[in-house]
């Protein structure tokens, strides 16, 4: 099949399936580009994740933007993207057509319901493909450890913290530990 | 020119939106209420209603208020101005990858962010899976049940036939068993 094609195709698939956000897509991106169609690698993966983290806009654009430059340039980030954006595109403008009361209905509601939990389910397993991944020294298991427990915290006591802060801070140990004169790698 | 202000409108969103969809929101809500494209009720809903499509939340308002102002050709336009900037910023970043990714202070600044990155996505799975069993501190039994079975298959399959469901027929299944288990 032509790349252009594929990477379209590939995408719009993902875009009808990308529920409950950026993360559980992290999943679905993995296993057609990382594992089955071998586009990237699992490092490249990881690498856009932190990018498209650390740069406005949704993490599903991001990747198929990068993943469709990586196989053939512009006009392949062109087709991903707009490949990705196409399913939800089309089904938005169908609900605000002709749906007014899309959120009642009621076996739509339950379907609903249960992709809830699977998202769950999909994000966890995102972060420990990429956990599995992270070399196993004590800094990374540090800030790791550090980040994963305050946003656990910030949702049992409710308290908001910020992503981009947590991130922010994150980035500026890394340069700090280096200009301390810490071990890079 | 309601073209106009949708599109720039929707930069700005595009542009700023950082931190994934729930950090975006206080931002949208910000640009939508202030041109008075929705209200706060219709925010509220579209919000839900963009949570249980698919599609990244951002994008799906930008298409729903584009519609419900000025059409296709609004929707076409306040979508392609969501997109337009990480569009842009990613395939700079893209093109200048090697060099980019090669430079010390990217790589020390990548060396914290990683890390953070997975803490990030493992503790909001955790809780979102927590908010699903444990709603208000009370078991959800329906839930907790639907988690496991979906658990066993997913993980189960990997282990045992060493073959993985994708992570799209999971998605199929738990809509399925939802709609059953009603």
């Amino acid at each position: 099949m032509n790349i252009l094609a594929d990477l379209f195709l590939t995408f719009a698939k993902i875009g009808c399936f990308t529920f409950g956000g950026g993360y559980a897509m992290i999943a679905l991106i993995e296993n057609a580009c990382v594992e089955e169609k071998k586009w990237i690698t699992h490092d490249d993966m990881m690498n856009i994740t932190v990018i498209a983290e650390s740069t406005p806009g949704p993490i599903a654009i991001n990747c198929a933007t990068f993943v469709g430059y990586r196989q053939s340039g512009f006009a392949g980030a062109l087709a991903a993207t707009v490949g990705i954006v196409l399913p939800s595109f089309l089904i938005i403008f169908g609900i605000s057509r002709f749906l007014d009361h899309f959120l009642e209905i009621a076996w739509i509601a339950r379907a609903f319901h249960g992709i809830k939990i699977a998202v769950g389910i999909l994000i966890i397993d995102a972060g420990m493909k990429m956990l599995k991944k992270m070399k196993k020294k004590t800094f990374p298991e540090l800030i790791a450890g550090c980040a994963f427990l305050m946003v656990l915290a910030s949702e049992i006591f409710s308290v908001h913290v910020s992503v981009i802060v947590l991130l922010t801070a994150a980035a500026l140990i890394g340069i700090m530990r280096m200009t301390a004169g810490g071990v890079m790698k | 020119m309601i073209l106009l202000e949708l599109f720039w409108g929707f930069l700005k969103v595009g542009a700023f939106a950082f931190g994934g969809a729930y950090a975006a929101i206080p931002l949208i809500r910000d640009i939508v209420l202030s041109y008075g494209w929705l209200g706060e009720d219709a925010l509220a809903y579209m919000i839900a209603v963009s949570e249980s499509t698919p599609g990244p939340i951002m994008v799906n308002l930008a298409t729903y208020v584009g519609s419900s102002q000025a059409g296709l050709a609004g929707s076409l336009i306040a979508t392609a101005a969501v997109v337009l900037p990480s569009f842009i910023i990613i395939l700079l970043i893209t093109a200048a990858m090697k060099n980019f990714i090669k430079n010390r202070y990217v790589q020390a600044a990548l060396s914290g962010l990683k890390p953070c990155v997975i803490g990030i996505i493992l503790a909001t799975g955790l809780c979102m899976v927590i908010r699903n069993c444990l709603p208000g501190s009370v078991i959800n039994v329906k839930n907790t049940l639907i988690t496991v079975i979906l658990c066993l298959m997913y993980f189960g399959s990997r282990y045992v036939q060493k073959k993985n469901i994708s992570p799209i027929i999971l998605i199929v299944i738990s809509a399925v068993i939802g709609i059953i288990a009603g």
